[in-house]
């Protein structure tokens, strides 16, 4: 390890060493967490607009009976798209942004503990998302749902390229969500500030923990299933050919046996978002942190035991079905521990309603919603009528608009003044927050009751006789005015880059460490690595938490990009960790697999290998150790 | 014609115990939000005694009993009801009490019913997208795939049984009186998923064994003039190819089964009405009407599509 000294007054010297080249070559090779997770935000809230745009198309079709605006192919593509769009390509990844923004932050290190890794991860999110939208421009998109059931997606129902992009496409993703998730534990196990016990993480950081065990775990299950379902369409194998000794119910596991655990990915971080932010504007710490700590923990791994809920239909025996449905109610428990943590902080702190309290206290209105919708779903006699309703449309709208959503906009108006440095408008944060949440109640309630009016879902036309006509207007109506709430709330992020006040460290008061330096960060995040003595290092001084106290002018490591190696549990300080150096490798690396999913959809495997061939090369060229000097030299 | 499906309005047992565990739902349900709803909103504008500083950091004590009693205990009680009453529904609609008095075959097609009678009274029955029952007795519903999957739903008699390909999936209802329940697939399958309804009608023993016996004959020999240039224009045309008519030497097996088409209500799997307008529309451009189905464009003279229509009217 080097040992000379950065000339130049500290956080200059640290500048030096943390910040990214200028130019093109900077944007490509950072692999700053803060330029990451700030670009998974913007990657995920475009394809959150194509998906809403992709919605308010399908709307005006479903305004009204015997509508003639789209064809069946476009409705069927919209539909998909809208589903795929927003739970692979938003849902998950939005929360991957505030993770990657915040964790090291939260967590008292200088980066991410693998770097690279993560860019990695944040361009094949990138590239996956531009591989699947190319089907848009080569007009053959998949219109097989976001579940996809086989065997309507095998090669003899849906010819052309549409189901081979959604194969290569989510087998892409998943190289982004693993390596994502890889890091993540890597990080919460290894580079916390010392001090930073896991009994003082911020629950949030649970979540993003909790999840990134559920990805390695699941994931798995729908890359093998797209893998086959691409083998079974260009290469005659036959796994979910029923006419081959394949089975049809196969994909439906090995789907939602990772489909149920990924509704759990793209909640738990929400719901810890908002188990962050409630305490900052109640004044008081959280209820409960441990009960709800453990909660999110044990919903993860509870996800794992509920998916057969999604196929009660299917001909399942009694009692394996009952023991599905009482896993489902089970799973409930965990949930209300969180919900009451977080009635309780209300009751007992003192609420002050900003706009991120505001957008909190309906994601528990909703999120009760979309609760209780679920534990009708998981009765499994009654699902027997619910289930393929639109009643599941407005569950499945409660939970991902309700608990996801709803948290991230509170999320935004919480953390973008950190990343910004600029505050967003209160007032039209609160126009923003009443028209979504009015827009959602008057546009996705109805759903519950044209469910139990008997609408299926997935129709892309209904005749006048069933009496859906004018909730279906409802409908429509509520969702554009949502929709109204969601693009107030881009032009307050841009007011906000104008004209917002500027925000100082820690405009809310929070109690957590990513308050602790200057909005927006420094490329080093913290002068000097915090030791941490509480789990609210911000507010020691304003209660009795015993003598538990952080120090904010602990150690400093200004060498080189350099951050603590501790503990798992604990976090006593082991050893220094030497951060790597920014690279544009992850980004060629994803670009050939980019290069390798084109050959492989259109058929041309001499792109393929030459993907391949940049594949093999970015590895090693990733892998090469540096010829630069580690220390920035002296200008 | 009836054209509900809603849920709530139950005509048989399956349904009805159903229903009841759907409205047990639907209250407990309402309850938790109300008293959630109101815990938010009280919890927000209740006043704090102490007007001191707003931003001052308190920690009071006591918030734990909040989830121990609201998050663990309360849940607990009511998800056990819930389960208990659940399994007691699933248990009782599981199986059909007596043994079913008709066994009826559907088969899902992309994008209709095909619908067989095993045997009865002579040789087997085949019609679609209307399946008649007895009233006041279970009957027993078999259900497989000619393509992909699909989903049998007949609201108001029962809930939902996937219809898989290479799986033989089994359920049952009763309708405790006479009238049409319509139903539709409910696993998205394809571009039409949305045209593919399916009427349960329900009569009476009589009536029913009435319609099975005049169904399992063979088709008329049309005496009509006009209907016997149909008849010609039918067979020229090759529809036999796709449509079986028994008694008129059609034997295709691609589409629905024609020889009493003239009896059903619907055609098109409920897409129109079965009315002398709509089935020389369906004739002459089904695709306009349900775009990608397999029937294909028939180019025929004005004269000899009505002279087809009066043929298959005949088809009672």
């Amino acid at each position: 390890m080097a040992t000379t000294t950065v000339p130049g007054q500290l956080p200059e010297r640290l500048t030096r060493i943390w910040e990214t080249a200028p130019g093109l070559y900077g944007v490509l090779a950072s692999v700053d967490h803060k330029t990451i997770g700030r670009r998974y935000l913007v990657t995920s809230i475009i394809f959150l607009l194509l998906g809403g745009g992709e919605a308010a198309v399908m709307r005006l079709q479903l305004s009204h009976a015997d509508a003639h605006l789209l064809s069946p192919e476009a409705y069927n593509q919209l539909f998909s798209m809208h589903g795929i769009t927003m739970i692979f390509w938003y849902a998950a990844p939005v929360l991957s942004g505030f993770s990657n923004y915040l964790w090291p932050l939260m967590l008292g290190a200088r980066d991410m503990a693998c770097p690279r890794a993560n860019a990695l991860s944040y361009w094949t999110f990138l590239m996956s998302g531009v591989f699947l939208y190319t089907s848009v421009l080569v007009g053959q998109v998949p219109d097989r749902g976001w579940f996809a059931y086989a065997p309507l997606t095998e090669a003899a129902y849906s010819p052309g390229l549409n189901m081979d992009f959604y194969a290569i496409g989510l087998t892409f993703l998943s190289v982004s969500t693993s390596v994502g998730a890889v890091n993540f534990i890597v990080t919460l196990f290894k580079t916390r500030a010392p001090g930073l016990s896991v009994n003082r993480l911020p629950i949030f950081v649970w979540g993003t923990l909790t999840t990134s065990f559920s990805v390695l775990l699941a994931t798995p299950a729908l890359t093998a299933a797209c893998v086959m379902l691409f083998l079974d369409r260009r290469f005659g194998s036959h796994f979910f050919d029923p006419g081959h000794g394949g089975s049809a119910l196969l994909w439906q596991h090995m789907f939602w046996s990772f489909g149920h655990p990924w509704v759990y990915i793209v909640v738990l971080p929400a719901m810890g978002m908002v188990s962050d932010l409630i305490p900052t504007f109640c004044r008081r710490p959280l209820v409960g942190y441990t009960l709800v700590a453990l909660a999110t923990v044990s919903t993860g791994i509870l996800g794992f035991g509920v998916w057969v809920h999604h196929m009660f239909a299917t001909g399942i025996p009694a009692t394996a079905s009952s023991f599905f449905s009482a896993a489902s109610m089970v799973i409930t428990i965990p949930s209300a521990i969180a919900v009451f943590s977080w009635l309780a902080t209300m009751w007992h702190g003192r609420p002050i309603f900003k706009t991120p309290m505001l957008f909190a206290a309906g994601f528990i209105v909703l999120f009760v919603v979309g609760g209780v919708s679920g534990v009708a779903t998981a009765a499994n006699a009654y699902d027997l009528q619910l289930t393929d309703t639109y009643f599941v449309v407005a569950h499945l709208h409660y939970v991902l608009i309700g608990i996801n959503v709803f948290a991230v906009m509170a999320g935004f108006y919480f953390w973008l003044p950190k990343i910004t440095g600029r505050m967003m408008s209160e007032w039209l944060g609160k126009l923003n927050f009443w028209l979504m949440f009015l827009g959602f109640g008057v546009g996705f309630f109805p759903m519950h009751t044209l469910g139990l009016m008997g609408m299926p879902r997935r129709i892309y036309t209904y005749s006048s006789g069933f009496g859906w006509g004018w909730q279906n207007m409802w409908v429509t109506v509520g969702a554009y005015v949502f929709a109204l709430g969601v693009v107030v709330f881009v032009i307050n992020f841009f007011w906000s880059l104008a004209m917002g006040e500027p925000a100082g460290p820690n405009p809310w008061d929070a109690p957590t460490l990513e308050w602790a330096m200057s909005s927006p960060p420094p490329d080093y995040n913290f002068e000097h690595i915090p030791i941490v003595g509480s789990r609210h290092p911000l507010w020691e001084d304003r209660l009795d938490e015993g003598t538990g106290r952080t120090v904010f002018g602990g150690p400093v490591l200004d060498h080189a990009r350099d951050t603590f190696g501790t503990t798992p549990l604990d976090a006593e300080p082991q050893e220094i960790l030497r951060m790597p150096e920014d690279t544009a490798w992850p980004f060629v690396l994803s670009l050939s697999i980019l290069v390798i999913a084109y050959g492989l959809v259109f058929g041309a495997m001499w792109l393929a290998v030459l993907g391949v061939i940049g594949l093999f090369v970015s590895i090693v060229g990733w892998l090469l150790p540096s010829h630069e000097p580690t220390i920035p030299a002296e200008v | 014609m009836q054209s509900t499906m809603n849920i709530l309005t139950s005509a048989g047992p399956v349904a009805a115990a159903q229903v009841r565990l759907g409205w047990w739902l639907v209250i407990v349900s309402v309850v938790v939000i109300v008293v959630v709803g109101v815990l938010v909103l009280v919890g927000a504008f209740r006043s704090r005694d102490d007007a001191g500083d707003r931003y001052r950091i308190v920690r009071e004590g006591g918030g734990i009993r909040w989830i121990v009693v609201g998050g663990i205990i309360v849940p607990a009680i009511i998800l056990a009801a819930t389960l208990a009453f659940t399994i007691g529904t699933e248990v009782a609609t599981a199986a059909p009490p007596a043994d079913p008095s008709v066994t009826v075959e559907v088969i899902g097609h992309r994008w209709w019913w095909e619908v067989k009678y095993a045997g009865a009274p002579s040789h087997t029955v085949v019609t679609a997208n209307e399946i008649h029952i007895p009233v006041g007795t279970p009957v027993r519903i078999e259900l497989s795939s000619a393509d992909v999957i699909h989903s049998f739903w007949i609201p108001q008699l029962a809930g939902k049984t996937d219809v898989i390909p290479g799986q033989r999936n089994v359920t049952w209802f009763q309708a405790d009186k006479p009238g049409v329940y319509r139903g539709a697939c409910t696993e998205y399958c394809g571009l039409q998923h949305a045209n593919m309804a399916a009427y349960v009608v329900a009569e009476s023993p009589a009536e029913f064994r009435q319609w099975l016996q005049a169904q399992s004959d063979s088709a008329n020999s049309p005496t009509d003039p006009d209907a016997m240039v149909g008849l010609g224009v039918f067979q020229r045309s090759a529809c036999g190819a796709c449509h079986a008519i028994r008694g008129a030497d059609a034997l295709g097996h691609v589409g629905p089964e024609l020889t009493h088409l003239a009896s059903r209500m619907t055609i098109a799997a409920g897409a129109l009405e079965n009315t002398r307008g709509n089935l020389a529309g369906w004739i002459a451009n089904s695709q306009a009407i349900k775009p990608g189905n397999d029937m294909p464009v028939m180019a025929l003279s004005p004269g000899d599509l009505q002279a087809l229509v009066s043929y298959l009217e005949t088809l009672k």
